[in-house]
């Protein structure tokens, strides 16, 4: 059985339907990922599944219960994470503070033992631990979240456009991590404008556009796919 | 500078304060502030006694520790949470309207009578408790029926609502006697009879505790949540941050305390009327917020102390007193943006560990890289 389950979602914001019909599954252990050009609904899928704006119709499956209408601070607590697109990390807090911040939902001996597995992954954030976060870089502003939301011990963990304006050695670096991340044991579902990064590293993808799903595949298939090449891949 | 500082860190938590640094067990902490708190009280009072200082004066101490209650609540508010409310004199009315009309109706009933109330018979001070968290939870009802609604919206669209909303209840407090056909708050002419039961000891007090709580519930997992909030609301939620609790309870703390200062101020002045608590009244408060520091305790208090004691020594010039208020804030805007604090908090305890670890702001070499993890927010013995 599928570990996420979306059926005939409908999202829109007041009168502009932002989502008409969207139907996928993550399994246990995947790596999954909504491609798709700006304004395709990636991002509304994503905030919608994470509890953050309400849909209008349609149903959301996590591990077999329905989370449609569960706030998102709420959400958490079933083992689902959101790193929100933008980073958003608290940036008055220091990196240690915002990690701790992340294991909000959690005890603080668990939280002791999963700060632990999150500074193996991300070295970069225990050098820094003391550090404001407004004075990270970008890269490492994005590590910090993804660790924030490993804090909570998610069994899915959700990234909102990762690599977003960040350097192309960065943005490797981050690949590898959530690729790591998976090996360790999370499924991982991944919105990515980078569709060439996003479908080397995917098991499956969706691919977006104005709202419904095109075309979905492995992530092998579609690299090669024409139609795909061509509208994301830049040929 | 100070801006970039963490506003409240692990503390002495975790391996990162490093292992060779000396650090005060939490019970030594509050010992050492609770003597400094006490020892300033006890000053306070034998200068009190010994005519250093007069009567008039020690009831502008009053105030100033009155302003202070009501900078350091809406620093809950504006500072820590990171919204901008325009209605605390509103709470702080509530406040004073409830403690007042509660302690006159009670005393009454229970024949305490006024003298009962200078001398301080055990009596009438459980009753000017009673009554100053009786105005509490009024402010703090006020505070929920407001907060509600009014933090569904950000910045100018809760400024304007929670404005109108004090101004509600400024023209409630003036028209309610003839609506309810009995004398319930005097309207107009103000509420009189109101036993002064206001002291520098009483006030004192309720700086320390008031103070004391709100550095607490800031330590807190609670006050995380609400600084989680404040630096990201989206973030905070998907952390698992119940956000719509954690704003209305930062919320309705603030004006609890603004409620409790509102006793204060009744048990100080002895009349109340409506016109006092007006929209010039919400702004002072804030204006003590802003200059201080938002998000920093010892800022406010030193601000709200400035701003209350000026205007008395520039008694004189008192009709200038917004003309200067409007100066001064122009002039802090300009070159400290952040405020006369920024966010720096005042901690007696990191400054005995520093003289522990011999480790002095001039001896700059020495200090250990990892120095600026033992910062934490403790005002508690500010005064």
């Amino acid at each position: 059985m599928a570990l996420l389950s979306v059926k005939d979602l409908h999202v829109s914001y007041g009168a502009i339907k932002a989502v008409r019909g969207i139907s996928f599954d993550i399994n246990e252990g995947e790596i999954v990922t909504l491609i798709g050009a700006n304004g395709a609904g990636k991002s509304t899928t994503l905030n919608t599944v994470a509890g953050l704006i309400k849909p209008e119709s349609g149903s959301v499956e996590f591990d077999g219960a329905s989370v449609v209408g569960v706030p998102a601070h709420k959400v958490v607590n079933r083992g689902m994470a959101l790193c929100p697109e933008g980073r958003r990390v608290f940036t008055q807090m220091t990196v240690a503070e915002n990690l701790e911040m992340g294991g909000y939902t959690r005890s603080d001996a668990e939280n002791k033992e999963t700060l632990e597995k999150v500074y193996a992954h991300f070295p970069r954030l225990k050098e820094r631990r003391g550090q404001v976060a407004g004075t990270l870089s970008g890269g490492e502003q994005q590590m910090l979240a993804m660790g924030r939301a490993l804090m909570s011990r998610p069994r899915l963990l959700m990234l909102d456009e990762p690599s977003m304006g960040l350097a192309p050695i960065l943005v490797q670096e981050i690949f590898d991590i959530v690729k790591q991340l998976n090996e360790a044991g999370t499924t991982i579902l991944l919105v990515e404008q980078n569709a060439n990064m996003a479908l080397s590293i995917a098991d499956r993808a969706y691919v977006l556009e104005i709202g419904t799903i095109k075309k979905t595949g492995t992530g092998a298939e579609l690299l090669v796919d024409d139609d795909v090449r061509k509208a994301y891949l830049g040929g | 500078m100070s801006e970039k500082r963490p506003i409240i860190s692990t503390g002495g938590r975790g391996p990162a304060a490093g292992g060779a640094r000396r650090t005060l067990p939490m019970p030594a902490r509050y010992a050492i502030n609770a003597i400094v708190v006490l020892v300033l009280l006890v000053l306070g009072e034998l200068m009190i006694d010994g005519g250093a200082i007069n009567r008039y004066q020690s009831t502008v101490l009053e105030q100033v520790g009155i302003y202070i209650i009501l900078a350091v609540s809406l620093n809950i508010a504006t500072g820590y949470l990171g919204q901008l409310p325009l209605g605390h004199a509103g709470f702080m009315s509530m406040g004073a309207y409830g403690c007042s009309i509660f302690i006159i109706r009670v005393s009454e009933f229970l024949g305490v009578g006024a003298r009962d109330f200078v001398t301080g018979t055990p009596m009438a001070l459980l009753l000017v408790i009673s009554g100053l968290v009786v105005g509490g939870l009024c402010a703090a009802i006020a505070g929920v029926i407001i907060g509600i609604p009014a933090l569904r919206l950000k910045g100018d669209y809760l400024a304007i609502i929670t404005l109108a909303f004090a101004e509600i209840i400024r023209v409630v407090m003036l028209n309610i006697d003839d609506v309810l056909g009995f004398e319930l708050t005097g309207g107009a002419a103000g509420l009189t009879g109101i036993p002064g039961f206001s002291s520098f000891l009483l006030v004192f007090g309720c700086v320390a505790v008031v103070c004391f709580l709100i550095h607490t519930m800031m330590k807190s997992r609670h006050g995380r949540a609400i600084l989680a909030i404040r630096d990201n609301e989206i973030a905070a939620e998907a952390t698992g941050v119940n956000t719509t609790y954690y704003k209305t309870l930062a919320f309705v703390v603030s004006a609890f305390f603004a409620g409790v200062a509102g006793g204060l101020y009744a048990g100080c002045v002895g009349v109340l009327q409506p016109a006092v608590f007006g929209f010039m009244k919400s702004i002072e408060i804030l204006v003590m917020v802003v200059l201080g520091g938002m998000g920093s305790m010892l800022g406010s208090a030193i601000s709200a102390t400035v701003l209350t004691i000026l205007p008395e020594a520039l008694r004189a010039f008192s009709e200038y007193r917004m003309i200067a208020y409007a100066v001064v804030l122009i002039i802090v805007m300009i070159f400290r943006p952040q405020g006369l604090l920024g966010s720096y908090d005042f901690s007696l305890s990191r400054i005995v560990e520093r003289i522990m670890n011999r480790d002095f702001p001039w001896k700059k070499g020495d200090a250990p890289a990892d120095a600026a993890e033992g910062k934490e927010v403790s005002a508690d013995a500010e005064r």
